[in-house]
C-alpha cells in the first residue's frame, strides 16, 4: 500500500494535496481504492458547494457498493476532475494522480495525518 | 443464448393475432419509420422465453438462503386463491366489491393483531416504498406539531442500506450509529445521536446479524423521551411473528414485506407489497383511504388533509394481499408463531453444522438468520466469500446474501427459513464443508467457479462501467 510523503491523510481514507496557502485538492488513498474494489462510478460536487469537513461531499460507486466521500476538510469547490466521469478506473491505477475535487478558501486542515500515521493507522483498521 | 432480435426472421409472425379493431389515425408525432421489433412465430417466442427459464434459479429449484430476503417457499394454494374471478375481475372503482373490501379489511385486522399496529395501508408497492412512506408519516406528524427542526433519523450501522436511502429521499439527514460489541444498538451512542432535531430512528429486530436487540425497550424510549418516532422496518418479522410484536416493543409505525414474511412470490416472481403499519396517532396520516364498515356494509372513506396523499394509484398490489391473506388463513394463530419458531430452529441447526469450520460473526444463539465472516479463511487461503458463494451454485444452491452487514468483513449471511427440512439442511451443510475441504486442498480451484451453472462469472465492473442497455442493429 503507498502513502506518499508529501500528502496529507483522513481517518475516512482521503488524501490531501495542499497546491498553495489557500487551496487544495482532493482524491481516494490507495488504501481506500483496495477496500472498494473495482470502481465504476463517481459522483463528483458540483462547483461552489461548500465542503464542510468531516460531511459527505460526494461519492463513488463500486461493484461491491457506493461509498461516501468526506470532506478532510472544509472549503469550496472550486475544480472537479472530469476526466474521471468517464474513466472511474483511474482511481483503482493510480489512486493519488485521480484527485476528485479541488477546494479553495480551505480550513480545518490542523489535525490531518502525515504518511507515516495514516499507514499505522490503516494498519489498525485492517485488524 | 441468442435474444429475440436474433432470432428475429423477417416477414415471420403468429397467426393467432385477431384482426386489429382500433380504427388507424395519422397524428402529426406518428413516428416516420415503423418500429424495428422482433418478428417471431409462437414457436419460437415459447422455446425463447422457456430457454430462459432454466436459466433461472427460484425457490421452486433448491434450497435458496438469501439472508434477510426470506425466500421461504410460495404455497400454491396462494395462487389459486389470487387466480379467483371475484379478485381478478374487479375493478377498484367498483363499490360494490363487498368480498374484496372484507378481505382487505380482515388482512389489515389480522396485520395489526400481529404487529400490534392499529390501522395499515396497503398502498406500497414494496419494502422500500413501505420504508418510505412510513417516514413521509413522521415528516408530516412533525410538521402539524410544529416541529420542522426535527429533520434528522438515526440509523444504526447494521441497517439495511434501503433505511439511510429512504430517510434521505424523504428530505432526512441520516446520522448512523455504530454497534456495539454484542452487535446490538450501542445505547451510549444512541443517547449521544437524540436531541430537539431527532424526527425518529428505523431499525430492524433482529437486526443483519441475526440478533435480537435485548435493549430494545430502553432503545425506544430513548427515542420517544427525545420527542423522536420509531419505524420498524419489518424486513426480519419472520423470525418473530406471532411471538413478540413491534407495537409492543415501542415502535410507532412499520412497514412489512408481504413477499418476505408472508409467502408471496420474491424477486423476479413478483410484485411486492411493503403494506404500512402504525399506531392510532399517525394514522390520519397515512396515504390512501380507509376501509370503513356501516351497518355491515365497507365502503373506502377519505382519510382527511392531514393524509400524506396517494402513494401509488387506488389499492396497491392487491392480488399479493390475496396472496398473503391465503397465507394467513392457512396458518392461523397456531401456525404463525409456529412459523417463527421453526425459522429460529432451522437458522441455529444449520448454524451449528456449520460453525465447526467456518467462524461466525456473533457467536451464541441466533434468530432466523446468522452471518459468517470469512476473512479469516480469506487471509490464510486466499479464498473470499465470494469464491464460496459461487462455489454453491454448483451444489444446486442459491448463494447466502454477501458483503452484508457492511460492519462483518468477507459476510455470508444465511437464512434457511422454516420451509426447509432437516434433510436439505444437511445436504447444504454437508455442500459447505465439502467446499471446506476444496479451501484446504485446492484453494485456487474456487476462483472461477460456478462450473456447472448456464455462466460463470460475469464481468460486472466491465458491465457496470460499459453496459449494453439496447440491441444495435448491424444496419
Amino acid at each position: 500500500m503507498k502513502t506518499p510523503n508529501e500528502l496529507k491523510y483522513s481517518k475516512t481514507h482521503e488524501w490531501v494535496r495542499f497546491i498553495s496557502e489557500t487551496e487544495a485538492e482532493v482524491g481516494l488513498t490507495d488504501y481506500a481504492q483496495d477496500a472498494l474494489g473495482d470502481l465504476v462510478f463517481v459522483n463528483l460536487p458540483e462547483i461552489d458547494t461548500t465542503a464542510a469537513k468531516e460531511e459527505t461531499i460526494c461519492d463513488v460507486e463500486s461493484v461491491k457498493a457506493v461509498s461516501d466521500v468526506y470532506a478532510p476538510l472544509s472549503g469550496t469547490v472550486y475544480e472537479v476532475n472530469e476526466e474521471l466521469l468517464d474513466a472511474p478506473e483511474l482511481i483503482n491505477t493510480d489512486p493519488y494522480g485521480a484527485w476528485l475535487f479541488r477546494l479553495n478558501e480551505i480550513s480545518d486542515a490542523d489535525d490531518l495525518m502525515d504518511a507515516d500515521a495514516y499507514a499505522a493507522f490503516c494498519e489498525t483498521e485492517a485488524h | 443464448m441468442k435474444t429475440l432480435f436474433e432470432r428475429s426472421v423477417s416477414g415471420r409472425h403468429c397467426t393467432i393475432l385477431p384482426v386489429c379493431d382500433v380504427p388507424e389515425c395519422t397524428p402529426e408525432t406518428r413516428r416516420e419509420k415503423p418500429l424495428r421489433l422482433p418478428e417471431l412465430s409462437e414457436t419460437d417466442i415459447s422455446r425463447h422465453y422457456t430457454e430462459l427459464a432454466k436459466q433461472t434459479f427460484g425457490v421452486n429449484d433448491g434450497f435458496y438462503p438469501l439472508g434477510s430476503c426470506t425466500m421461504k417457499y410460495n404455497p400454491k394454494v396462494n395462487e389459486d386463491a389470487a387466480a379467483m374471478e371475484g379478485f381478478t375481475e374487479v375493478h377498484p372503482t367498483q363499490k360494490a366489491a363487498q368480498g374484496s373490501l372484507r378481505l382487505l379489511k380482515s388482512a389489515e385486522q389480522y396485520l395489526c393483531e400481529i404487529t400490534g399496529m392499529d390501522e395499515m395501508t396497503f398502498q406500497p408497492a414494496a419494502g422500500a416504498h413501505g420504508e418510505l412512506t412510513g417516514l413521509m408519516l413522521i415528516k408530516r406528524y412533525h410538521e402539524y406539531n410544529g416541529h420542522t427542526e426535527r429533520n434528522k433519523i438515526i440509523v444504526p450501522d447494521s441497517a439495511h442500506g434501503t433505511n439511510p436511502a429512504s430517510s434521505s429521499m424523504c428530505g432526512f439527514t441520516v446520522i448512523n450509529i455504530p454497534s456495539s460489541q454484542d452487535g446490538c444498538v450501542d445505547l451510549d451512542e444512541l443517547r449521544k445521536a437524540v436531541g430537539e432535531d431527532t424526527a425518529g430512528l428505523m431499525l430492524t429486530n433482529p437486526n443483519t446479524l441475526g440478533i435480537f436487540d435485548k435493549n430494545i425497550k430502553e432503545i425506544t424510549d430513548i427515542v420517544h423521551a427525545a420527542g423522536g418516532l420509531c419505524y420498524y422496518d419489518g424486513a426480519n418479522l419472520n423470525a418473530v411473528m406471532g411471538i413478540v410484536r413491534p407495537g409492543d416493543m415501542g415502535f410507532d409505525c412499520i412497514h412489512l414485506n408481504l413477499h418476505k414474511s408472508f409467502s408471496t412470490p420474491h424477486g423476479g416472481g413478483g410484485p411486492g407489497s411493503g403494506p404500512v403499519g402504525c399506531k392510532a396517532f399517525l394514522s390520519d396520516y397515512l396515504p390512501g383511504e380507509r376501509i370503513v364498515e356501516t351497518d355491515g356494509k365497507l365502503a373506502w372513506c377519505d382519510r382527511g388533509e392531514k393524509s400524506v396523499g396517494a402513494v401509488r394509484g387506488f389499492h396497491g398490489n392487491f392480488l399479493v394481499v390475496v396472496k398473503a391473506f391465503a397465507y394467513l388463513l392457512t396458518l392461523g394463530r397456531q401456525g404463525i408463531p409456529e412459523v417463527a419458531k421453526n425459522a429460529v430452529l432451522n437458522a441455529n441447526y444449520l448454524k451449528h453444522l456449520l460453525e465447526k469450520h467456518y467462524e461466525v460473526a456473533k457467536p451464541g444463539i441466533c434468530m432466523h438468520e446468522f452471518v459468517l465472516t470469512l476473512e479469516n479463511l480469506k487471509k490464510e487461503t486466499g479464498v473470499s466469500a465470494m469464491d464460496v458463494a459461487k462455489a454453491l451454485q454448483d451444489y444446486g444452491i442459491h448463494p447466502p446474501t454477501m458483503y452484508f452487514p457492511l460492519n462483518v468483513h468477507e459476510a455470508l449471511m444465511v437464512e434457511p427459513t422454516e420451509t426447509e427440512s432437516k434433510e436439505t439442511l444437511d445436504n447444504a451443510a454437508e455442500a459447505f464443508l465439502d467446499i471446506y475441504r476444496t479451501i484446504k486442498e485446492n484453494p485456487e480451484s474456487l476462483h472461477d467457479t460456478p462450473h456447472k451453472s448456464p455462466i460463470s462469472r460475469p464481468d460486472e465492473v466491465n458491465a457496470a462501467r460499459h453496459p449494453k442497455l439496447r440491441y444495435h442493429f448491424d444496419d
